[in-house]
């Protein structure tokens, strides 16, 4: 007889489905994502992915401003009147990110600038101003120019985002595996006994990753610029000054993650967890005028956001330091707190622990014997 | 200078891991954590070298870069070599590579780990890993070093290995603590501390530990009878026979043995039972 053969009890497949089922229910946080992960990611997403850009905010410069302001036809959204400006001074509007459309209006003639790095936002409005030239809509037959993407190339966009999602998975989900390396293989408890500073470990921890992701930019957007033909616009130092502002929210975030994690599985679904939104919400697809405005403030939130605005400030609209401080300050703020946070979790981990609560260092929650 | 603790207390929620448990370490000695699994001797050397703070009680221990601890499990990393290792651990304690790779050496050729030395820590036996665990711990030559059950699940000739490394780090002034499940090898140490729920059931040097044991040892070489049953336990093919009293037994049969250090252990947690018969926690 078969040695393997079973006489009675459950079938074998049952009680295998009963122990997946039991380890599943152990695992909540896996069990939470399949249940809750699902219906907050439909709902988020499905109220920020748009192409449909609705409003375009539009900034009207010049000596016919108020005439024109008080007839601007939809889609176009009057944001700020500028009766005394220049031509000029519409281009900077657009450069700075104030608007993503300017019409200056004077006696002569009316020009529409359209900012080529929003995209969408330009396709839709040249869409619209075709559109009102069919209908043979009153008055102005406008000069429209689309600047800073004046071809509306799509890689010319999406190569600054792209450097910046890559800078953000190099930083966030490799890092995040880092300390629950330590965890795992038991050489935290052996770090933790070492004469080193929490900040060393810290330090020593990110570094490394800092240094690549740097090299990863450089790359990308040699990339971009060589390969794509993406233009570079602005000034390299203050791009850079963003990029590392940037990494080091990244690399906090995923050290942080790492820190919260027992294993290298709840590691890479924290680091997904925290991906996603920022590919999906900070602008870098979807516009995020056309967001609902209760999806859009998750956008303002993430770091994403603030490094694609850079990014494409920099590279395409040669945006100077002056238009690009508030990003700037936010991802400075933001690393600040992060990198504070994950440097007291590792001071956490790496002081003596108190035996009223769980030890940081074992993966495995039960008092050492 | 001698290191320790004193009537030291952790509480892990309602589960007492160590109660008013007391030991010194002796500079040049070796000395014994022994017990059984859950017994509290893990507990007792994270309190020692300062990954976990005592509810109650004292500590005396030297500063961290006069510390050498070797982790349960080695704490080595999988993904360094045996030399990587080794050089990380003593950039952290501050030794040059130069004075690092002297002073392994011998170490290495004595544990045949010259051959390995570039081999990966993942890859290595789990033998190679303690005695490795072992080196890296003593290479700065610490004040104290405490040594997580160095050489449970590994070989009768790595443990010799391992044994002749921590002889040497006493030999050169460390003061060792280790904490072993093997009572054969704890009758190897200067010192001995028997552990078993938290508390301490017997210390000192072994040979005193076995002179303090109360009454008489018998053999025997069938099992005894049911009422001596928790007085007695099985030691290979016979069996023993623990009197709490020097007096003629009521057992005729079986010979007084001249007990050694297992015997002694083995009988102080009978008296532990015998005294608590509920096992009260």
């Amino acid at each position: 007889m078969n040695s393997m053969e079973r006489t009675r009890g459950e079938p074998a497949v049952l009680a295998m489905v009963v122990k997946e089922l039991r380890q599943l229910k152990r695992d909540r946080r896996t069990l939470a994502m399949m249940v809750f992960l699902p219906v907050l990611l439909i709902v988020v997403f499905g109220y920020a992915a748009s192409f449909t850009v609705t409003k375009i905010p539009t900034t009207v410069v010049g000596p016919d401003a108020p005439a024109v302001a008080a007839h601007l036809p939809p889609p176009f959204s009057l944001s700020r009147v500028l009766a005394h400006g220049t031509e000029a001074e519409a281009v900077a509007v657009l450069r700075d990110g104030d608007t993503p459309a300017a019409v200056f209006a004077a006696r002569a003639q009316t020009r529409v600038l359209l900012d080529g790095s929003s995209l969408f936002t330009a396709q839709a409005a040249l869409r619209s101003l075709a559109r009102l030239e069919g209908s043979g809509h009153v008055g102005l037959r406008p000069v429209v120019q689309v600047l800073f993407n004046p071809g509306l190339k799509t890689s010319d966009v999406m190569v600054p985002g792209l450097a910046a999602l890559i800078l953000l998975f190099i930083g966030t989900v490799i890092t995040s595996l880092g300390v629950v390396r330590e965890r795992q293989s038991g050489t935290l408890e052996q770090l933790a006994v070492m004469p080193l500073r929490p900040t060393d470990v810290y330090l020593g921890k990110i570094a490394p990753y800092f240094a690549v992701g740097v090299l990863d930019m450089v790359i990308v957007v040699a990339a971009g610029v060589g390969l794509f033909g993406v233009p570079f616009a602005g000034s390299i130092a203050l791009f850079a000054l963003g990029a590392v502002l940037f990494l080091f929210v990244a690399l906090g975030v995923g050290v942080l993650i790492s820190s919260l994690s027992q294993n290298q599985g709840q590691a890479i679904q924290l680091a997904l967890m925290v991906l996603l939104p920022q590919i999906m919400l900070s602008g870098l697809i979807f516009p995020l005028s056309s967001m609902a405005p209760g999806v859009r403030w998750i956008g303002y939130v993430l770091p994403l956001t603030y490094f694609v605005e850079i990014a494409r400030g920099v590279m395409l609209r040669g945006a100077p330091i002056g238009a690009l401080w508030r990003p700037l300050l936010y991802l400075a703020l933001l690393g600040a707190v992060v990198v504070g946070l994950a440097t007291l979790r590792f001071r956490r981990m790496l002081s003596p622990a108190h035996p009223r609560r769980r030890s940081d260092r074992t993966s495995v929650p039960k008092p050492a014997t | 200078m001698s290191w320790g603790v004193s009537e030291v207390g952790v509480r892990f929620g309602r589960v007492r891991a160590l109660d008013g448990v007391s030991m010194d370490v002796a500079d040049g000695q070796v000395t014994a954590v022994v017990g059984g699994d859950g017994s509290g001797k893990s507990t007792l050397l994270h309190v020692i070298v300062g990954l976990l703070d005592a509810n109650v009680g004292e500590v005396r221990r030297p500063p961290p870069h006069q510390v050498g601890y070797s982790a349960a499990g080695s704490g080595i990393y999988p993904d360094l070599s045996v030399e990587e290792n080794l050089l990380f651990s003593a950039a952290a304690y501050g030794l040059s590579p130069a004075d690092a790779r002297a002073r392994a050496e011998p170490f290495l050729d004595r544990m045949d780990l010259t051959g390995a030395r570039h081999r990966l820590g993942g890859q290595l036996s789990g033998g190679m890993r303690q005695k490795l665990g072992v080196v890296r711990a003593m290479l700065h030559r610490p004040a104290l070093l405490v040594l997580d059950e160095p050489t449970t699940g590994i070989d009768p000739v790595s443990r010799a290995d391992a044994w002749w490394l921590i002889s040497l780090a006493a030999a050169e002034g460390a003061a060792v603590v280790l904490a072993t499940t093997y009572v054969e090898e704890a009758q190897r140490a200067a010192s001995v501390l028997l552990l078993e729920n938290g508390r301490v059931l017997a210390s000192g040097p072994p040979a005193d530990i076995v002179e303090g044991l109360p009454g008489e040892v018998r053999s025997l070489s069938s099992r005894p009878p049911a009422g001596e049953a928790a007085r007695s336990w099985r030691r290979g093919r016979s069996w023993r026979l623990w009197s709490p009293e020097r007096e003629p037994s009521q057992v005729d049969e079986g010979e007084p043995v001249v007990p050694d250090l297992n015997d002694a252990v083995v009988v102080a947690s009978l008296r532990r039972d015998l005294a608590e018969p509920s096992g009260a926690e």
